[in-house]
């Protein structure tokens, strides 16, 4: 196998540590299943089903692969809640919805390299035991969905799907579905009512656990893109091999997505933990730009807690805990889950000190408004008004009382819905007011208090006045 | 129901059907995306003829199509764009992006918000919308024309010309 060389400009950085984008921006690299197939692709499925359903699960489990959606959640463990003695069928999904802003790394997969996500799939239902499998892909990729379905064409007719795969008597069907523009459909349980036909009405758990009452409520799996990549990758190295990969109980490469105000934004597959802040903005992404120095950093896709350029983060467990800086963060679940943030989906949005606080938060606060599906009152209401707040905001236009309005209506969503979105919204909001309220009030206007809002232009407008 | 759906494109349709062995109802989104590629929009005709399609009642078919910002119930120009407003883009210039493509298509978003209503230039050829996060946000301002997508996006008129 000659060496591996990249397309000019799209070298991979000398720290990451490429397997799951090692055919991202190759040269000579294209779709086709003969090209897959020339570098051993499809081999790990050959494997796969000559063996035991459960020992692909262990080795999963081993491996100590965690989601790459946004949980982090362990994929073996994951399987592992399937019910036992199960006489319904099982479903496999894949969420390629990737809608999380800020991150950007399964869209390539998917036009790059979608053999590797079809081997994994397969792989993946060969070990839960479904035979029908759906990739939920969002409406904004186009051509993913076409070139997914020619790739899954093509694998029909290696017989690496369909019936009687490879031989034996495992059967596996993959069909591509596709979304309508609704971030609520990258959460689980909202994706499998869309899947259903209907509304994205994300699903109370208790007890609707996709693994044990999932797609027409039998148990099914939901994993992303990426962590279904990976399960192909531990095949190949064996669990305990793979584990190595990263740091204890982060283990693995992970692809991160940075986007912002960086010189060079881009995505890096590292290994989880082996890289930091410090090391992914100034080292990879060539730094901020000339004359500009870090304000904040959401680490996670916008949903995570946002993180000050100038705290001091207490990490590590029981004896051994540390102070940190944010440049010595490194990239791995459980650090920025003790930073008070979370990995999230690896979308990492570096924000400089020409920014306003209150416009990004504003912005952000539009996404969450826009995107709720109106379920629950705490969620649909509290991401309108910590919206129509902070347009007062940026409009000059709010009291300073209104910081602690919105804090409050934040804090009022959390912890009180039916799915995570209540926490990914009011998220921002809790944590930007935290870290930055002088800022927040600083854009006040003291005149403005016990000002009913526009209240005579409202009136007015209405023809009371 | 007047509604013509040529031969081709319901057995396309019938052919997405089968993928959902276990509930037509699931094929509800492929069968709206195959009719709104064809017809443009959504409308009660088309939203019956999905539902006599697939049995169900039409508002079943109705409260999804209301609900996914990705079905339009309304016409939109021959070209229709879609501008990433979220945060990597708006701070690569998103909201620019989409004034001067206003500007230079001839279209006056006054008054609408999001896509609510779809704003279409004046003589039909162009219709915009914002659109949340596209997954690119690495290569902002991002959008697309109709299915395609384009990245840091800055000569407007270059990205118009191609749809003229
Ligand atoms: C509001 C919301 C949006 C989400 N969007 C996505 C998404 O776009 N892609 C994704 O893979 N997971 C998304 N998730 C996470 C999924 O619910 C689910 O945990 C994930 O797909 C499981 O896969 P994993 O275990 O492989 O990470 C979202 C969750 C929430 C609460
Ligand atoms: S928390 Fe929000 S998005 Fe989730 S179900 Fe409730 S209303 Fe819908
Ligand atoms: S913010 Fe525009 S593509 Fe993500």
């Amino acid at each position: 196998m000659s060496a591996i060389t990249y397309k000019a400009g799209k070298e991979p950085h000398p720290n990451e540590r490429r397997i799951i984008f090692k055919n991202v921006d190759r040269e000579g690299w294209d779709q086709s299943i003969e090209t897959y197939e020339g570098e051993g692709g499809y081999d790990q499925l050959k494997r796969a089903v000559k063996m035991e359903q459960g020992d692909i699960t262990n080795e999963v489990k081993s491996a100590g692969l965690r989601g790459r959606g946004g949980a982090g959640f362990p994929a073996g463990l994951k399987w592992s809640f399937l019910p036992p003695n199960n006489t319904k069928p099982v479903y496999l999904i894949c969420n390629a919805d990737e809608s999380e802003p800020g991150t950007f790394k399964d869209r390539y997969i998917i036009h790059q390299d979608p053999h590797q996500l079809i081997e994994g799939m397969a792989i993946a239902a060969f070990a839960v035991g479904a035979k029908l499998a759906y990739i939920y892909i969002r409406e904004e990729f186009p051509q993913g969905a076409e070139i997914l379905e020619k790739a899954i064409a093509e694998a029909h007719d290696k017989g690496y799907l369909g019936k009687n795969i490879l031989g034996t008597d495992f059967e596996l069907e993959i069909y591509v579905h596709r979304g309508a523009g609704a971030y609520i459909c990258g959460e689980e349980t909202g994706l499998i009512e869309s899947l259903e036909g209907k509304r994205p009405y994300p699903r109370i758990k208790p007890p609707y656990f996709p693994a044990a009452m999932g797609l027409y409520l039998c148990p099914t799996i939901v994993n992303n893109v990426e962590t279904l990549c990976h399960v192909r990758h531990i095949m190949e190295m064996g669990g305990e091999e793979w584990s190595k990969i990263g740091t204890p109980n982060n283990t693995g490469t992970r692809i991160l997505c940075v986007s912002g105000d960086v010189k060079k934004p881009g995505y890096f597959e590292v290994e989880v933990g082996k890289v930091t802040m410090g090391e992914l903005i100034n080292d990879m992404c060539g730094g901020l730009k000339d004359g500009r120095s870090l304000k904040a950093v959401i680490p996670g896709g916008s949903s995570a807690k946002v993180l000050r350029a100038d705290e001091i983060f207490t990490v590590g467990k029981g004896d051994d805990t540390k102070e940190i800086n944010i440049w010595d963060i490194p990239m791995d679940f459980d650090t920025l889950a003790a930073c008070g943030s979370m990995a999230g989906s690896g979308g990492v949005i570096v924000i400089d000190d020409s920014r306003s606080i209150s416009w990004v938060l504003n912005n952000i606060n539009n996404f969450y408004a826009h995107e709720s599906c109106g379920q629950c009152t705490p969620c649909r209401e509290g991401s309108l008004w910590m919206k129509k707040i902070t347009d007062r905001l940026v409009a000059d236009k709010a009291a300073p009382s209104d910081i602690e309005t919105l804090d409050a209506v934040a804090r009022n969503i959390d912890g009180q819905t039916i799915c995570a979105f209540g926490e990914a919204s009011s998220w921002p909001t809790e944590s930007f007011v935290e870290k930055f309220k002088d800022e927040l009030i600083a854009d006040t206007n003291p005149e403005l208090e016990n000002t009913p809002v526009n209240a005579e232009k409202e009136l007015a407008a209405a023809g009371l006045l | 129901m007047s509604l013509e759906v040529p031969a081709d494109l319901e057995k396309e349709i019938d052919e997405r059907i089968t993928h959902y062995p276990v509930s037509k109802r699931s094929a509800v989104l492929p069968v709206l995306h195959l009719l709104q590629h064809h017809f443009r929009y959504v409308n009660e005709e088309v939203i019956e003829w999905a539902a006599a399609k697939l049995e169900l009642e039409p508002i079943k078919v109705l409260e999804v199509v209301s609900f996914y910002p990705g079905f339009r119930q309304e016409a939109p120009g021959k070209y229709h764009i879609r501008v990433c407003r979220t945060l990597s883009c708006a701070m690569a210039g998103s909201y620019e992006l989409m004034e001067s493509l206003c500007e230079k298509a001839g279209i006056d978003r006054s008054g609408v918000d999001h896509h609510n209503p779809i704003a279409v230039s004046a003589d039909g050829t162009y219709s915009i919308e914002f659109a949340e996060c596209l997954a690119s946000c690495g290569t902002g301002p991002v959008c697309m024309v109709e299915d395609d997508f384009y990245e840091s996006v800055d000569d407007v008129d270059a990205l118009l010309a191609k749809y003229a």
